[in-house]
């Protein structure tokens, strides 16, 4: 087998390389449906509460699409069906790795490195395939495993395991042929995200149809239609087999016939002369952030959409209960534990878009590290203008994914409550009271930048104590000094009755400072910090 | 006229590393001027000095009459600059690149833009990921050389190029000369700068060691000679500009300045040459020969 030459190297390569990535996100997704399941065994002990929740999850239209169908009222069948989504990341950290090891290896320039060794023709696709192979199958013994030990049925557990093993080992597959068909890795990750996507789309519609048969034709309806825990089907596994085969089939006949570094798909050409929009360091920068706005945009969109849809019916999830009912009476029924449940959720999107503004600010040091700013630079463009082209988009950003987030939130929730003129306004209001604590993360993301460059990206670990704060800080009773660190602490919760503008005003003058303290220092250093 | 570039005494310090120490460097307004050293020596942190990207840390700089750190951006429009290796936006195509470039500047001249597009055969329409090395140099160096600019600072503006290419830049840069402009040249490809330069400034371990016109500096060249001749050798030691000769029998290896070498050849064609090898230098070499201060095992 001397195409295959190598292989055992090159897979050991990837291990090294990937040795603590990978074995992360297995962890993660294998631990994930084990707490689903302790916490169904404790959140409803008896059958008939089971029967009560699997009921409103099966008539919520938009929980069904966005994890999938309800096939049952065990605690295994409500764990699977809660760990839809899982699927979705299992694919996509499949996908994304085996084109980690195949097309961006290639066109770094590193693949050719190697290819001048003793390296088998098929034998830089085989390795990433079978070490993401193993990846997933070891995520889907362990997640197995993990469930098994909760006390559900081993036959269920073996089968949820399978299911999102071979979930992986499709998408796997479908980075392989990605990979082989652009010159780019960007272009293979767009090939594979707009099928994952397209197959994401298909089981919702299929899911909450009548008629499920959109759902068969979804590589992402597949693991759900083995049925775990309920009624188990064995055979509905042949299908992502025979699914990941075909598109093996295609791609090793296609990595054989191109040429190292070239893609079966053409590269796209662009214009030759720029358009009337790219004249200044805004229009460059427009072009350099646009792409991010409008797909966190649309992200975001969907997911208020979904979360929106879905409030009204977590606001009645406790009917049924008669404790949880009572606690839930004190903060105003039903539509106070939907207040809640959104007040909650558009927290979450508040800590994502500091996300997008601590990314926007960091894409000044990835101009500069990659060579694009001293250019710009050396050209009539002041020094304050370039920071200010792009910390625009670090402080609109986040107004922008937060305005749509709520907006996209009040909508579905207003028509599920039937008063969209009083939600709309009402989540938008939430959504947007987020953005000052979120200008807090990218005003320090600017301030590390312009005074201490290499550091900038610590921003991001700040983040992440934020959301540690913010999601552990009342499960471990951390002191309130500790938690008030968080700008996230200080968002006053808009959808009760009464809260007050001032720590608003204050958190957006505390980023203002920030950004104009990191601006000061980015004109008196050096350009480029290495 | 305004001297466009004036540095003395600039130091620039990294930490603990002297970039910089004490450099002097003139380039006069419409010449040609070589700035020649091996990597390392300081010639790319001189230049972002020059740009005011990095600040000095001691010393005078003037840049077309300006103070290149205060004045950056009106100074700038007057400028074009091409770094060493040029980085491309992966999502912005070349042609886009140059009118960005341009625009920033101030506008650039759309037919001498078509005519370097042609003479260097670059194709505008590819996005900045698809372009090779010397591609995204051709770039950098359209965007320059289509500004309407005083100055051209272009830091080893032709790696990656081939030699067809490296053509067709000495052909623009011998017309930005006829066009007045100034051009600070920054190589370590000597014949590059023997074409193009009217005057040099060779700079080494952050200072400049050299400074002059090529016909000053021809007393660097000394060209190595490996012959084979048929009589003993003799009265070849004497001549001037002779240096490390070694005789191995009928073998005889020796060095010669340029203004010596008829008279040293005219001595072996006397002795009757039956092999001969001439090897000229490499600018390293000419470092390491004119500026004593090497490690022993390197002048073997």
């Amino acid at each position: 087998m001397s195409t295959l030459a190598g292989t055992r190297h090159l897979a050991r390569l990837i291990l090294r390389r990937d040795r603590v990535l990978l074995p992360l996100w297995v962890l993660v997704l294998a631990v994930l449906p084990m707490t689903y399941a302790t916490s169904f065994f404790e959140l409803f002990p008896t059958a008939a509460e089971r029967a009560a929740y699997a009921a409103g999850t099966a008539r919520n239209p938009s929980i069904v699409a966005l994890l999938g169908p309800v096939y049952g009222e065990s605690v295994g069948a409500l764990t699977a069906q809660r760990g839809g989504f899982l699927l979705v990341i299992v694919a996509l950290a499949s996908l994304l790795t085996v084109i980690r090891h195949t097309r961006v290896e290639e066109e770094a320039g590193r693949r050719e490195l190697l290819g001048g060794g003793v390296l088998g023709r098929h034998a830089g696709l085989t390795a990433a395939l079978l070490v993401t192979y193993a990846a997933d199958l070891l995520l889907g013994l362990l997640t197995a495993a993990g469930l098994a030990s909760t006390g559900l049925p081993a036959a269920g557990s073996y089968a949820y395991g399978l299911g999102t093993a071979l979930t992986g080992v499709v998408f796997a597959t479908l980075g392989g042929l990605a990979a082989q068909l652009t010159e780019t890795a960007g272009g293979a990750r767009g090939i594979g995200i707009a099928v994952l996507g397209a197959s994401f789309a298909l089981r919702m519609v299929g899911d909450t149809a009548s008629n499920d048969w959109p759902s068969w034709l979804s590589p992402l309806g597949w693991a759900p239609r083995i049925r775990p825990f309920e009624g188990e089907r064995w055979w509905v596994p042949v299908l992502p087999l025979v699914a990941s085969a075909l598109l093996a089939a295609v791609a090793y006949p296609v990595s054989v016939r191109r040429d190292l570094g070239a893609g079966v798909l053409p590269p796209r050409l662009g214009p030759a002369t720029a358009g009337r929009g790219l004249a200044g360091p805004f229009g460059l920068a427009w072009r350099l952030h646009r792409g991010q706005i409008l797909w966190w945009s649309v992200g975001f969109g969907l997911l208020g959409l979904i979360l929106g849809g879905a409030a009204e019916a977590a606001g009645r999830s406790v009917e049924g209960n008669p404790q949880l009912e009572q606690i839930m009476a004190r903060i105003g029924g039903a539509s106070g534990l939907a207040d809640a449940y959104l007040g909650a959720t558009l927290s979450l999107a508040g800590l994502a878009a500091a996300g997008y503004g601590i990314q926007a600010a960091l894409r000044m040091r990835a101009e500069e590290s990659a060579g694009h700013a001293e250019p710009v630079l050396a050209t009539g463009t002041h020094r304050s203008t370039w920071l200010l082209s792009h910390v625009v988009f670090a402080l609109v950003g986040p107004v922008v994914v937060l305005a749509v987030t709520g907006l996209a939130t009040g909508l579905t929730y207003g028509l599920s409550v039937q008063d969209v003129p009083r939600e709309l306004p009402r989540m938008l209001g939430a959504g947007l009271a987020q953005v000052p604590a979120a200008w807090v993360l990218a005003g320090l993301a600017v301030l590390l930048y312009g005074l201490l460059p290499r550091l900038a990206p610590v921003a991001w670990a700040v983040l992440a104590v934020c959301v540690l704060l913010g999601q552990l800080g009342a499960v471990l009773e951390l002191d309130q000094w500790l938690l008030d660190l968080s700008p996230f602490t200080h968002t006053p919760q808009v959808l009760r009755d009464t809260w007050s503008a001032t720590p608003l005003w204050t958190l957006a003058a505390i980023a203002l400072a920030l950004a104009a303290t990191g601006l000061t220092a980015f004109r008196r250093r050096d350009v480029p910090v290495t | 006229m305004e001297t466009p570039i004036e540095v003395s005494g600039l130091v620039k310090t990294f930490g603990r590393t002297r970039a910089l120490d004490g450099l002097d460097l003139t380039v006069r307004a419409g010449e040609v001027h070589g700035f020649l050293g091996p990597n390392g020596s300081g010639k790319s942190t001189t230049i972002r000095v020059l740009l005011g990207l990095l600040r000095a840390d001691a010393g005078a700089v003037r840049l077309l009459g300006g103070d290149p750190w205060r004045d950056a951006v009106a100074l700038h429009r007057r400028l074009a600059y091409v770094p060493g290796d040029v980085t491309l936006w992966p999502n912005l195509s070349g042609g886009e690149v140059i009118d960005l470039l341009g625009r920033l500047r101030g506008g650039l001249d759309p037919k001498r833009r078509a005519e370097l597009l042609e003479s260097f055969e670059l194709d505008p329409r590819k996005k900045g990921r698809a372009y090779s090395k010397g591609n995204r140099q051709k770039v950098g160096l359209v965007a320059a050389l289509a500004s309407d600019v005083e100055l051209l600072i272009l830091d080893e503006p032709t790696s990656g190029l081939d030699p067809l290419m490296e053509e067709v830049f000495q052909h623009w840069v011998r017309r930005a000369k006829q066009d007045g402009r100034t051009v600070l040249l920054s190589s370590h490809i000597l014949a590059e700068v023997e074409a193009l330069c009217d005057r040099v400034t060779i700079i080494r371990n952050g200072r400049a060691v050299e400074s002059g016109t090529l016909t000053e500096l021809r007393h660097l060249h000394r060209t190595s000679i490996d012959a084979e001749v048929a009589a003993p050798l003799d009265g070849l030691a004497d001549l001037p500009g002779v240096h490390d000769l070694r005789v191995d029998g009928n073998r005889v290896r020796f060095d010669v300045d340029s203004a010596a070498l008829d008279a040293a050849l005219r001595r072996l064609t006397e002795l009757g040459v039956r092999s001969l090898v001439s090897t000229p230098p490499t600018l390293e070499e000419l470092f390491l020969r004119h500026y004593e201060a090497v490690p022993e095992e390197l002048t073997r």
